[in-house]
């Protein structure tokens, strides 16, 4: 099977249905024209630009650093992203950090030190960035759960401190909902597994003209890192946020008096 | 040895720029029921709170039976002190599971005590607490504090979601309670509900005491400030 190589050509005819996208937009009056242009132009643009950079730091003759240093800035991207889309978690930033930076260590670990993978820019960057993309998305339901829930079920975590029930007990039952929502979207994309979407990783590699059989296993391999990934960062920002929203002396601190 | 449950030294409690109990010195006796009452927003809650540590005063001491609540571990204070809410709080689950909750190695006979001290039926136990009406919900939450065996109930506005007649029966609990040795601290903003309960009353008006003692004494001889409260209050004494 010959490898996809679409070419400017094809790129530009792609381009094609965004102008129906267009057409459609301006037939129904939804008035998402602009946006449709400017969401291709910057989707374009951008991943360009990565493309760009992917040829660099892909090329053999540079060390290994370079990837490395695009994972940390992967990194960095999701703990702002987490930032901005979860603004009532305090420290947002270094949590989301440490969270990802240390399930990205064990996932990566696993991939390179068991051999899954060989240790090279092509699988180093791709993994991570699939492994962060997705764990960032859990990340966010959870730190979001937690804010929410803490500040609606206050009652019953005060009801559960009157007691004499420690911090870490009485906002467990808020935490474990927050980590659970946010793996059980991974844990379903793992069960809809070639049913209802072929995933990306094992798409991209059929494009380019590997074996099927071949591409499940990676894209299998991948989706275990990804569930693993998920649940290390989520666990890791809820028992940041236990810490956050109660005090060292077993008192509840309502996200509304946090400044993040 | 002290005769007081608490004692308020000069304490003050900042949240924000909202100052909301002000200089406050005031002992709690350790005998009856002592009924804190005020206008919204006088710092009622805020009061009762610093007794279990749920809030921690920003300037003085609140002493427990003597002891500054800060040399206190707050899970055994807690439990030695326990509290009901304003809103009837379950936790998922059946009554026995609530329970359990505050105890996990309880005895069948403890938690059947404890629902007898609250008023509520030993059949009760294998109820699911959130279907229980919020007078047994409330009763549920006596219960459960019970089997803590506390050595005093705060009660912060715990019959204000309640109809009269549930709020009669979490009145009488509250009054064997305190017949049977174990001091209760009562806020409430229900005037009529104080003449009931009340063996001493604290008045507060803007994070302030404005006057506190025996019920007949302050009711006898307020002040001008107390006598304008209980008598512009829609339910003021009869």
């Amino acid at each position: 099977m010959e490898s996809s190589d679409i070419g400017w050509t094809g790129l530009a005819l792609s381009l094609s249905l965004v102008a129906v996208a267009l057409a459609l937009s301006l037939w129904q009056g939804l008035k998402l024209e602009w946006q449709l242009i400017v969401g291709s132009v910057r989707g374009l643009a951008q991943l360009l630009l990565v493309g760009l950079a992917l040829t660099l730091v892909f090329d053999e003759s540079q060390p290994l650093i370079w990837s490395w240093i695009w994972v940390v800035a992967m990194l960095v991207f999701a703990a702002f992203t987490v930032r901005r889309q979860a603004r009532r978690l305090p420290n947002a930033v270094p949590v989301a950090f440490v969270a990802h930076g240390a399930s990205v260590a064990v996932c990566l670990a696993v991939a390179f030190g068991a051999g899954m993978f060989p240790l090279e820019a092509q699988t180093l960057i791709p993994i991570a960035g699939m492994m962060i993309g997705n764990s960032m998305r859990a990340t966010v339901v959870t730190a979001r759960s937690v804010v929410g829930d803490v500040a609606e079920r206050s009652d019953e975590i005060e009801a559960r401190l009157a007691l004499g029930q420690s911090r870490w007990d009485a906002i467990r039952p808020v935490i474990r909902r927050a980590i659970q929502l946010g793996i059980i979207p991974q844990i379903e994309a793992t069960r809809a597994l070639g049913i209802v979407v072929l995933p990306g990783a094992m798409t991209g590699l059929i494009l380019a003209g590997v074996d099927p059989i071949d591409a499940v296993q990676v894209q299998v391999a991948i989706m275990f890192l990804i569930l693993g990934a998920a649940a290390v960062t989520t666990t890791i920002v809820g028992l940041f946020a236990s810490r956050a929203f109660t005090t060292p002396d077993h008192r509840l601190v309502a996200p509304a008096r946090v400044t993040s | 040895m002290t005769a007081s449950l608490y004692d308020f030294d000069r304490v003050s409690v900042t949240s924000g720029e909202v100052l909301r109990l002000r200089d406050v010195t005031l002992a709690i006796p350790a005998g009856g029921t002592t009924v804190v009452v005020g206008p919204s927003g006088s710092g009622k809650s805020t009061l009762l709170r610093l007794c279990n540590r749920l809030e921690v005063p920003t300037s003085g001491e609140v002493r427990f039976r003597g002891t500054p609540l800060d040399e206190l571990d707050p899970l055994v204070l807690r439990q030695r002190a326990g509290m009901v809410f304003q809103r009837p709080t379950v936790f998922a689950g059946s009554v026995r599971d609530n329970l359990r909750v505050a105890d996990p190695h309880a005895s069948e006979e403890a938690m059947q005590r404890s629902l007898e001290r609250a008023s509520l039926d030993a059949g009760a136990l294998d109820r699911t607490a959130d279907e229980l009406s919020g007078g047994e919900q409330q009763r549920v939450c006596l219960a459960r504090t019970f089997i803590t065996g506390p050595e005093t109930l705060l009660m912060d506005e715990p019959t204000s979601a309640l109809d009269p007649q549930a709020t009669r029966a979490i009145e009488s609990v509250a009054e064997s309670t305190a017949a049977g040795g174990c001091p209760v601290v009562w806020v409430t903003h229900d005037l009529s509900q104080m003449r009931r309960i009340a063996d001493h009353i604290v008045v507060l008006m803007e994070g302030r005491v404005v006057r506190h003692g025996p019920l007949d004494e302050v009711l006898g001889s307020p002040t001008e400030l107390v006598r304008e409260y209980l008598e512009g209050d829609d339910h003021g004494i009869q």
